[in-house]
């Protein structure tokens, strides 16, 4: 897939910095930011908001078989995670020998990936495990 | 509203058609359901034609004038469109075909579906096909199909117990349905070994829980009933068509093991057809993954949420149980050529209801089902279709 530079940069506080919206009108938060509140819609008054990263992983998968711009990092463990103040993510897990679900996680700053040879390399979050490697229980999950 | 009746069905033959181009697959399929509809081409008023990618896979888009044409039927000007829904094409193909018999617009109208996927190299096809998720927020940071498919049967694992011996059965039944179907892409058994002895793609998911890379196309002819047995003695009735919609993104979804989409448009299909979901004799799912069978047969309402990979392990959805499920080998074994699957459902449950599937005959169908869905469950179309 050949993205053009400014498809890319248009996403970069997003990708680099978790920078998404909060509805003051009804509380909510969303990831990755909008202009409209899924809620809310019209009426609802938006505010920038910086996620923490810190999350917890709902599922999870190894990826052995990727597509072109992932095939030299396979194989790489790709989870959804739960931030903590509500909305969920699709991100990569690093420094992990065993990804579980429940692990709790933090963001951390990586390369993503590189197009094709002499394509661009872009930067975004990928996710580590907390250092005290908690976890949480699947009832506690689903009741958020 | 009319009600709508198919008089006619084509399908090509599924699977690495290197001789055939698109045009051809779409001409093959249309000849065989005007002849089977027993039209002519001068009759038809309108065109639809489910189709995801061809800009991707052939480098061709404007594939509505194009089929038009291929049908021989540009000197007549008629409507034709075509309409997307990544792998849903298809379904919605026909829906919106129902859509314009139904309202009076049109009287004839054909539904097509058609993908011709292995012009391109593997890379560039997976890539394609990674445009029904979220680029920006699935794709971008390393998601696949597999992987996306891959996160809902390790959630259904840890909640419900499913194992993956359960999913390897869906692989190993749609083989042994497959094996009956001559349109089938595949004609060899698998076993359960075959299936965890095949390479990991995205763990859980090994290769042979994964449709295959297909080319083909399918036609449907679509009338009022009120003139349907003008034209042939069996036609069958769509007595229900309905369509759900979800989130792009598999984790914005309310459950990550449950598809909203189908469920929805399964409960409307339902309400529109005034039947409850027991008394479907025969259903075409949309097993693109081998857990998405099971996620089907749960989110249509057949088994209870949890359920579904016992009642595969139970039998009750092999042909000789008592809801088969993919008798045409499903997407696992008969192919899947995107925009031509939710068509070719269609086709199969149309014979089903004819008599007319020869060894994979399910016993006094009276009433069947098709379920169509786009993506990781964005787009969800189910049909439900009588004598
Ligand atoms: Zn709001």
């Amino acid at each position: 897939m050949t993205t053009n530079a400014p498809r890319f940069w248009r996403c970069i506080p997003q990708r680099y910095n978790l920078i998404g919206t909060h509805c003051r009108s009804c509380g909510e938060y969303i990831f990755p930011p909008r202009n409209l509140c899924p809620t809310c819609r019209r009426v609802a008054e938006l505010e920038e908001y910086r996620f923490k990263g810190t999350g917890t992983v709902i599922t999870h998968t190894t990826i052995y078989n990727a597509t072109e711009d992932f095939e030299r990092q396979t194989p790489y463990d790709l989870a959804i995670i739960q931030l903590d103040e509500g909305p969920r993510v699709t991100g990569q897990i690093v420094s992990c020998p065993e990804v579980k679900i429940g692990m709790r996680v933090r963001p951390v700053f990586r390369i993503l990936g590189k197009e094709g040879d002499r394509g661009i390399i872009y930067y975004g979050t990928k996710f580590a495990p907390l250092a005290d490697f908690s976890y949480e229980s699947e009832k506690s999950l689903s009741k958020k | 509203m009319r009600s709508v009746s198919i008089i006619g069905v084509g399908c090509t033959k599924f699977g690495e058609r290197w001789e055939s181009s698109l045009r051809d697959l779409v001409a093959e399929a249309g000849v065989i359901a005007i002849d089977d509809a027993c039209i002519v081409g001068e009759q038809i008023d309108a065109l639809f034609v489910g189709n995801m990618s061809a800009g991707r896979f052939v480098g061709q888009e404007h594939i509505g004038a194009l089929i038009a044409d291929c049908a021989g039927l540009s000197r007549r000007h008629i409507a034709s469109t075509r309409v997307e829904a990544a792998c849903a094409s298809g379904g919605l193909a026909l829906r919106q075909a129902v859509l314009a018999v139904a309202s009076g617009y049109h009287d004839i109208v054909i539904a097509a579906g058609v993908e011709k996927m292995t012009d391109v190299s593997a890379g560039t096809a997976a890539d394609a096909l990674a445009a029904a998720a979220d680029r920006e927020w699935e794709c971008f940071v390393g998601a696949t199909f597999p992987a996306l498919y891959a996160m809902m049967a390790r959630l259904h694992m840890r909640r419900y117990g499913t194992t993956h011996d359960q999913m390897a059965m869906v692989a190993v039944k749609n083989h042994h349905h497959a094996c009956m179907n001559p349109i089938a892409q595949y004609h060899a058994e698998l076993s359960i070994e075959d299936v965890n002895r095949s390479p990991m793609v995205a763990d859980p998911l090994h290769v042979f829980d994964c449709s295959p890379i297909s080319d083909g196309a399918a036609v449907v002819v679509i009338v009022p009933t009120e003139m349907a047995r003008s034209f042939v003695d069996t036609p069958v009735r769509i007595v229900g068509s309905s369509q759900g919609s979800d989130t792009l993104a598999l984790h914005d979804r309310r459950d990550l093991t449950t598809l909203d989409s189908t469920v929805i448009a399964a409960r409307s299909a339902f309400r529109q057809a005034d039947i409850e979901p027991w008394q479907v004799d025969v259903a075409e799912v949309h097993d693109c993954f081998t857990i998405a069978e099971i996620l089907a047969i749960e989110d249509i309402g057949f088994v209870e949420k949890g359920q579904g990979g016992r009642v595969v392990e139970e039998g009750i959805t092999a042909l000789s149980g008592e809801l088969p499920v993919n008798t045409s080998g499903g997407l696992k074994a008969c192919g899947h050529p995107v925009g031509a699957t939710g068509i070719k459902q269609v086709y199969e449950i149309v014979l089903q209801l004819r008599g007319e599937a020869g060894q994979r005959q399910v016993d006094e169908v009276e009433i069947g089902l098709t379920h169509n869905v786009g993506g990781s469950g964005g787009t969800a179309i189910v049909h439900i279709l009588t004598r």
